[in-house]
């Protein structure tokens, strides 16, 4: 705020005539709306959890948290993030190193493809692999006689948080690393780098923090994914709940203090991640580049 | 032959020195297919199976065509409301200064970060009729939770950083210039507003406004908590999916998944159509 070409900005255009900005009437009453539409929709809901959450007071909320069920949801989300974002943070990187630095046939279908799950509902995100895995399944017979359980477990919740998460790390690094060029790549290599030397001391940290930016997003639909994961899971408690399966089962207990002490949890994670964002792309913001969103 | 001599023809990619194609591009092909490709084909290969009798019957089922004109019919009325106060929300972020104006921005991405289930429960708890706000609505005879208002409340929440991000950009790169000559040349503020301005924007509220409805159509986790789900009154779509696979209704689940997904597609193209026109029409 203290930016003094901002200033001078502003200082220019009140001397302007009323043609280029807005009246001052019109500028008070269009902030309004805004902020009091912001304060509405975004502001109040997030204030609620925590409200709702400490109405029986500090005992009751730290007792909610401490129940079995509730440790195990923890457990179980932080599990399934642990597979899952390293799983997308390693194909993000190789598809972005495929895609950004090389010229291909299909490049173009092939972003195109990536960004896929982004357009569909996380509900048929879920049923997609009940229908591949479940007992009516196509590979239902198959998995039956071998043992293995992959719906209603561990493997379908994790596989179902792939999916809905799968474009967040791709999609962040390969318009960064389009912008970069192959320019620092190829002087590596032309002074004796292997290829995977130029990849790890160049361009790694050229795409550091974009790359972090993308964990970030990831991360957070990872440990916040409903409706994918509800198809999948069987809702087992103890066993097959993550956080948010977990707040909706005591919601519909109606346990609000329980519900809102674990949703505060999950609001908690979304602040820190919103603040990490907000300051990447200060301090980064060049670094991170291009594709703002999500 | 009078053409130059051809060395190359058809190539797959352009040489480079830079290693690790095959390698990169072989494991993101495959991941993508395991992860994406194959299941989702599974779905497509499901619905075909069914027969065009069978999909029929689901799909005129009135129980589906209810679920479905619920869903995108809220999903429309919330990136609507989203477009008017989306934009209006970018032009005080991008134009205007005040106190707290990175931590404003910083909270239209609420929507993306915090978990849709917690955004159900929460805007749930303030709508209900004893709620901060529902209690003020109340009087008014107006009810929001359990209602199909309350889904498009819940879809507004969802949909609202999609226009904000996609229209801020581009408000940013807008040439202060471009107002000014308009205003030498006689043009009051309202004119250059929807003569100079909107013009340019256009594409990117199209682009928001989809990106929004199409969130919107799909979306589970917030609706469900406030939307009361009753069949032919507040039953979204993807809920009706859940109820058949939990029924073991295989069948209806898939063709259901298959319309939303025939119909968003369909959706994406016009807007595409739209956007290519409008950028025709607008340079």
């Amino acid at each position: 705020m203290a930016d003094p070409e901002i200033k001078s900005y502003e200082l220019h255009h009140e001397s302007q005539s009323a043609a280029v900005t807005e009246s001052r009437p019109v500028k008070a009453v269009l902030m309004a709306i805004a902020l009091a539409f912001l304060a509405v929709f975004l502001l109040l809901p997030l204030i609620v959890v925590f409200h709702e959450a400490l109405a029986k007071g500090i005992g009751a909320y730290t007792e909610a948290l401490s129940s079995p069920d509730t440790r195990s949801a923890i457990r179980l989300t932080l599990l399934v993030a642990a597979i899952s974002v390293p799983l997308n943070v390693i194909f993000g990187i190789s598809a972005a190193w495929a895609i950004a630095k090389f010229e291909f046939k299909g490049k173009a279908f092939l972003t195109t493809l990536i960004d896929l799950p982004f357009s569909v509902s996380p509900v048929i995100s879920g049923l997609v692999y009940v229908l591949l895995f479940g007992a009516q399944g196509l590979l239902g017979a198959w998995l039956k006689a071998h043992g293995i359980v992959i719906l209603f477990a561990v493997p379908g919740i994790v596989l179902a948080t792939i999916f809905v998460t799968f474009p967040f790390v791709a999609r962040e690094l390969i318009p960064l690393m389009q912008e970069q060029g192959n320019g620092d790549e190829e002087a590596a290599l032309s002074l004796g780098a292997s290829g995977w030397q130029a990849f790890w001391y160049v361009t790694l940290p050229n795409v550091k923090w974009g790359l972090l930016y993308g964990v970030l997003l990831c991360n957070a639909r990872a440990m916040g994914e409903f409706g994918a994961v509800s198809v999948v899971s069987g809702h087992i408690r103890g066993l097959t709940n993550t956080m948010p399966l977990h707040v909706e089962i005591l919601y519909n207990e109606y346990n609000a203090v329980g519900a809102f002490a674990v949703a505060s949890l999950l609001a908690g994670l979304a602040l820190v991640t919103l603040v990490l964002k907000t300051l990447l792309e200060m301090r980064y913001g060049a670094e991170i580049a291009a594709t703002r969103g999500h | 032959m009078n053409t130059a001599p051809v060395k190359t023809g058809w190539r797959f990619r352009q040489p480079s020195v830079i290693p690790g194609f095959g390698l990169t591009l072989g494991f993101s092909l495959a991941y993508l297919t395991l992860i994406i490709l194959i299941p989702l084909s599974g779905l497509v290969w499901r619905s075909a199976a069914l027969g065009w009798a069978d999909f029929w019957a689901i799909a005129a089922d009135r129980r589906t065509l209810n679920a479905l004109k619920i869903s995108f019919g809220t999903a429309f009325l919330a990136a609507v409301v989203n477009v008017v106060f989306g934009t209006a929300v970018a032009w005080v972020l991008v134009r205007y200064r005040f106190p707290g104006r990175r931590i404003a921005d910083a909270m239209v991405d609420l929507p993306f970060a915090l978990p849709t289930a917690v955004a159900g429960i929460a805007l749930t708890t303030l709508y209900a009729p004893n709620g901060w706000i529902g209690q003020l609505l109340m009087p008014l005879g107006i009810k929001v939770a359990y209602t199909p208002l309350g889904i498009v409340v819940a879809l507004v929440f969802i949909g609202l950083p999609f226009v904000v991000r996609t229209v801020q950009p581009i408000m940013e790169e807008i040439d202060k210039e471009v107002e000014e000559a308009a205003a030498t040349l006689g043009a009051n503020r309202f004119q250059i507003i929807t003569r100079v301005l909107f013009p340019g924007l256009a594409p990117a509220i199209i682009t928001g406004f989809s990106l929004a409805f199409a969130r919107g159509v799909g979306e589970y986790g917030s609706v469900i908590f406030i939307a009361g789900n009753l069949p032919f009154k507040s039953e979204i779509a993807p809920l009706l999916i859940v109820i058949r696979l939990e029924e073991y209704n295989y069948e209806a689940a898939t063709a259901i998944a298959a319309i939303m997904l025939a119909l968003s597609f369909l959706m994406l193209l016009v807007v595409n159509l739209v956007q290519t026109w409008s950028r025709k029409r607008y340079g």
